[in-house]
């Protein structure tokens, strides 16, 4: 069963049932006990006051009924006990009416049981030497089961009777105690499909409040991460509109102008924007993929240096003089990440790298080697970054005071994200020995 | 007309500093609102084009600030941020107009000579004084009736003349209005263009006042 208030439900009756069961069990084998020695006792002091009126008459007749042998009066308590009085010899003396005339007992004291004529009787025996009697007093059993079966009716009928009523009760109980789960549900299903604004959790019961809590704090996140959408789609928008602006305002200069050297130099203005607006392009579509990524992806054995390489292969010669050195000891290092994620982080520290120095310079691959970590390192000698704008520049779209000027502010993201997802850390610092920017890989190998 | 660009993309800028140009208007570009406001600072313009999304911040703390100290510069915001809250938050800083990216170069110029001409207590797109019309849009002038063509400094000179007739503009405060920043001043430059405006608009119109600088001669009595 899958409803709660269904299985509750089903719960409490069991229970209540169960208890009710046994708890007759108890009334019934108590009752029976109990009636059974307040019985034998009342069968014991009237077998011992008829044996001492024997003793006081003489061995006296007690008239025989008419009507012995009749049947059984099972409902009626008014005769309840017979008796007869033997002669020790076996001589039935005398015996009371609705005694049977076969003996009662063979025993000659105490209690027995014996069966007559389909009837069974509770017999007490109690005989006196002197006065050469023995009576039997005989109670039928029947009697006591229907007197015990009397009470216990007694006690179940009114159980029966509240049976619904409780069943009711436990029914609107149930209904009233799950009330704030439905009140929950209907308000969340009220709810606009952008709604998070936390649920209150005000009238709630305690029981429910850390469902509410875990569900207010979805909430949260979903709304974050929407927001964080929301936010880079609008940021993505400004990024593209502003580089669009340049080139339509330069497209309408190079219509306007009136002489060659304005009008050259505003279609090479375009060609900039057009380059700059397809990395642009590149890049967002790069983050998007990121973002997309579970969060580790396939890694496989990929060789460092190969990869450097291969950056380094597929960039456009760069006009400036920009020497780059690859260390040879990256060659033969094998790291364990995905081939794809890492070419995207190194193009983008090595593109960073060289997009920021504005004189000649070099760039330098290297590595080091720990006991629990392996670094690569790229160096550059531009400018650097602010101290104070090293935790921002791996924000999206963040272009800080030593921007390049066709920089998107997306480059540093990317590498962090796709080393994040390659199992590697991105760690910015400027270098100490020359101006420059040293950004390093870091894979933890312990 | 002389114009503050606060604007952080290249080739944008670029292309603001030689497409207004074209439309008679001196440029100066910056791409931060710290050097927008160093510039505003040391600098009177008639207008300011400001980006909003800027590297150290929003251009729209630049435009508190700015109103903020009274400065009464007409303000166009140029940014992408373009959604109706987004314009309605910009016009109610102090904005006076809001272009969203990208736009047209037209558009824009005929914009700013719309708020510069308000601030200069202007409805008319023409300024008219002593028989001298001029029309910003065209960038030409018409004397008593006969359309003249000026070149881009001429024009700027004489519209920096006509902006407040009476009043004098030294020699200084026309070559503020000539050249931005990275611009070289050649001397006697504005002498040079006074000279050729009187020959073509007429000996009479432009007075010099010796050693402080000159102004619409006023209607003869």
């Amino acid at each position: 069963m899958n409803s709660l208030k269904g299985r509750l439900f089903l719960i409490l009756v069991t229970a209540t049932g169960l208890i009710w069961l046994t708890a007759t069990c108890w009334i019934y084998v108590g009752t029976t006990r109990e009636v059974e020695s307040v019985l034998d006792a009342r069968l014991q002091e009237a077998a011992r006051m008829v044996l001492s009126l024997a003793s006081a008459n003489g061995v006296g007749t007690i008239a025989k009924d008419g009507d012995a042998g009749q049947a059984p009066e099972m409902l009626n308590y008014e005769r309840q006990l017979s008796c007869q009085i033997w002669s020790l010899d076996g001589r039935l003396v005398a015996r009371s009416s609705g005694a049977p005339n076969e003996r009662f007992s063979d025993n000659s004291a105490g209690f027995s049981d014996r069966r007559i004529n389909g009837e069974t009787w509770r017999v007490f025996t109690t005989e006196d030497a002197g006065k050469g009697v023995r009576v039997l007093v005989g109670d039928r059993v029947g009697l006591r089961d229907h007197f015990v079966a009397e009470i216990m009716k007694g006690v179940l009928a009114p159980l029966a009777l509240t049976v619904p009523l409780l069943g009711f009760l436990i029914w609107a109980s149930l209904n009233r105690g799950l009330r704030p789960l439905r009140g929950l549900a209907d308000e969340l299903s009220r709810r606009n499909a952008d709604d998070m604004s936390p649920v209150e959790t005000g009238t709630m019961p305690d029981e429910i409040r850390p469902v509410i809590g875990s569900l207010n704090a979805l909430f949260t996140r979903v709304e974050d991460a929407l927001r964080h959408e929301r936010a880079i789609t609008a940021f993505a928008a400004h990024e593209l509109r502003t580089p669009l602006a340049g080139l339509r305002t330069q497209a309408q200069v190079a219509i306007a102008a009136r002489d060659e050297a304005t009008r050259s130099t505003a279609l090479r203005q375009i060609l900039v924007g057009v380059d700059r607006t397809t990395r642009l392009v590149r890049q967002l579509l790069a983050i998007a993929k990121l973002d997309s990524a579970p969060e580790t992806m396939p890694a496989n054995q990929v060789s460092i240096g190969g990869v450097i390489q291969e950056v380094i292969d597929a960039l456009p010669s760069p006009d400036r003089a920009v020497s780059v050195t690859v260390d040879s000891a990256l060659t033969n290092t094998m790291v364990t990440a995905n081939r794809e994620f890492l070419l995207l982080a190194v193009r983008n520290l090595h593109e960073n790298a060289a997009r920021h120095m504005p004189q000649p310079g070099a760039i330098r691959w290297s590595m080091a080697k720990e006991s629990d970590s392996l670094a690569v390192y790229v160096d550059d000698e531009g400018p650097g970054i602010p101290e104070d704008e090293i935790p921002l520049v791996t924000k999206r779209f963040y272009r800080g005071r030593n921007k390049s000027p066709l920089g998107s502010g997306l480059g540093l993201s990317i590498a962090d994200l796709a080393l994040r997802a390659s199992g590697a850390r991105l760690v910015l610092r400027n270098r100490s020995d020359t101006t420059g920017l040293r950004a390093q890989i870091v894979w933890k190998t312990a | 007309m002389r114009i503050l660009v606060v604007e952080d993309d290249p080739v944008l800028s670029d292309g603001l500093k030689v497409g207004l140009g074209l439309y008679g208007a001196t440029l100066d570009i910056v791409s931060s609102c710290a050097d927008g406001s160093a510039a505003l600072a040391a600098d009177d313009f008639d207008a300011l084009v400001l980006d909003l999304m800027l590297p150290d911040g929003s251009g729209l703390d630049l435009l508190a600030a700015l109103r903020s100290r009274g400065d009464r510069t007409p303000v166009l915001l140029l940014t992408a941020l373009d959604e109706v809250a987004d314009r309605i938050r910009g016009l109610d800083a102090g904005a006076d107009d809001y272009l969203g990216k990208p736009f047209d170069l037209e558009e824009l110029a005929a914009r700013v000579r719309a708020i510069s001409r308000r601030q200069e207590g202007r409805a008319s797109p023409q300024a008219s004084y002593n028989g001298v019309t001029l029309h910003p849009a065209r960038l030409t002038v018409t004397v008593n009736g006969t359309d003249i063509s000026l070149s881009r400094r001429e024009f700027a000179v004489l519209a920096a003349l006509m902006n407040r007739p009476g009043t004098v503009l030294s020699k200084g405060d026309l070559e503020a209005k000539l050249y931005g920043w990275q611009e070289e001043v050649e001397s006697n430059t504005v002498e040079v263009h006074v000279h050729k405006l009187r020959i073509k608009i007429g000996r009479t119109k432009i007075e010099t006042l010796r050693g402080i600088g000159y102004r619409m001669r006023p209607v003869a009595p």
